[in-house]
């Protein structure tokens, strides 16, 4: 059940790079994309991580783990960040960072909530606030390659505004290759709104999400309580647990 | 790689909230966030155990009361996680590895390494001189409670001089083996050893 894909005794040490932020986008009032120019990156997986660190002036590092929310496909590597109120490391990378600047990076980490158009579908992947940048990474491989595997997105934002990548979300989605984007809004929701309108439950997954049936791989990403409770759920309506892979972002991703 | 660059303008936390009790490329949390690779498994106490096995021989077994019954240990500790959060003072109860030896009447380890198998299929592994002489538990408790089933209830490891992914949760079994093998995030690429100090977060590291 576990891929596998090191060879332990060939294996290196993952070394620090140094990352050039090239552009900033400004994806929600909270939340800025950093395209970073990577020389020597060695490429990655849809889902995987990578560390950052940050040097002050006097020495002093803060270490912090950020999924890749760019494609393999992609010539640059994407971090999308959400500004942690009190943070010390997502206030410099959201407010302070101007292209140009530098700082270091290593990676790819990770390799078990990884998907690829290789591995197959259905995907199924679910998605509360920045949870969004792992899974998109999927998505846009899935778009690079134009694969027609079906897939899904349930995702859940608190407003409108909060959506990341909305554009290019309905972009992906109005390609009619397979793809269909689910969004629901759990604080507030604008006039017209034909989403859905609460938490990510069991009833919502039932309605809108894939049929334990197609077996499609889960890929669930987003604050504990969401991922917690939408893996339960998926397994109460049948879902195999092997299937089901999460990733929790806690508050302290700051 | 020489220097790294300075990253202009970035402070950081101010020196005084920097403790020597935190180890390099860690920060500190007030929080105890979840992470783990799918859905938390819900075990029931009634059909819950934990075992001992060497290889694929089993040593000992304990059903839930018999566990509850062995000696309990408390301990006071600072926890680590790979992904850059610390959390200092925690406190935690449950039978050390130690009294669990004991109970099963070993007077010794049969082997130099152990794996750490849980519900969920994951499993991490640990060498036997870093479980016992009072390093690690089998905990129940945390902070006077019983511990959340996010949190690795009813039983997870805690290994707490390493990083916390070895702090296996739903813990059920500890299998001692002749070799060191990687478990679930060591064969994913995480450190065969996994000490914080050393900032072995990765092989290779």
């Amino acid at each position: 059940m576990l891929e596998t894909e090191f060879d332990i005794s060939t294996r290196k040490r993952l070394t620090w790079r140094i990352a050039e932020v090239l552009k900033i986008i400004d994806e929600t009032p909270r939340v800025k994309s950093l395209v970073l120019d990577v020389p020597g990156w060695p490429g990655h997986r849809p889902g995987q991580h990578v560390d950052v660190r940050l040097t002050a002036e006097d020495g002093y590092q803060a270490q912090r783990s950020y999924s890749v929310a760019s494609a393999p496909e992609s010539a640059h590597v994407m971090l999308t960040i959400e500004l942690i109120e009190g943070g010390e490391v997502s206030p410099y990378l959201t407010s302070d960072v101007r292209p140009g600047d530098k700082f270091e990076l290593r990676g790819p980490i990770g390799g078990y909530f990884v998907w690829t158009v290789a591995i197959g579908g259905p995907l199924f992947v679910v998605a509360g606030g920045s949870g969004i940048a792992p899974l998109m990474a999927m998505l846009r491989h899935r778009a690079a390659l134009k694969s027609t595997i079906p897939a899904l997105l349930l995702y859940s934002s608190r407003t409108f505004e909060d959506i990341i990548y909305r554009e290019e979300l309905d972009g992906l989605a109005g390609r009619n290759d397979g793809l269909t984007v689910v969004h629901t809004l759990t604080r507030r929701q604008p006039l017209g709104w034909t989403g859905g309108a609460r938490r990510i439950d069991r009833s919502l997954l039932a309605s809108v999400g894939l049929s334990a049936k197609a077996r499609p791989k889960i890929f669930i990403c987003g604050p504990t309580s969401l991922v917690e409770s939408a893996a339960q759920s998926l397994l109460e309506l049948g879902h195999e647990r092997n299937l089901i892979k999460t990733e929790r972002f806690g508050p302290t991703g700051a | 790689m020489t220097q790294p660059p300075i990253s202009r303008g970035f402070r950081g936390r101010s020196p005084e909230a920097r403790t020597d009790r935190i180890p390099p490329g860690q920060h500190l949390t007030r929080d105890f966030p979840v992470l783990s690779a799918g859905p938390t498994p819900h075990t029931d106490l009634e059909s819950w155990s934990f075992s001992l096995y060497d290889g694929d021989t089993a040593l000992a077994k304990w059903s839930w009361v018999d566990f509850e019954a062995l000696p309990q240990t408390s301990v006071k500790v600072d926890i680590h996680c790979v992904t850059t959060w610390s959390k200092l003072d925690t406190h935690w109860q449950g039978v050390t590895i130690d009294a669990l030896l004991d109970a099963a009447g070993l007077s010794e380890p049969p082997t130099s390494f152990t794996m750490i198998h849980s519900d969920g299929d994951y499993s991490t592994n640990i060498p036997v001189e870093d479980l016992i002489a009072g390093k690690a538990m089998v905990a129940t408790r945390y902070e006077g409670n019983p511990l959340a089933p996010e949190h690795g209830g009813p039983a997870r490891l805690l290994v707490p001089h390493l990083y916390f992914w070895k702090s296996a949760k739903w813990a059920r079994r500890l299998q001692f083996m002749p070799n060191d093998e990687p478990g679930f995030w060591e064969e994913l690429g995480y450190h065969m050893y996994g000490d914080p100090w050393r900032e072995q977060r990765y092989a290779g590291d």
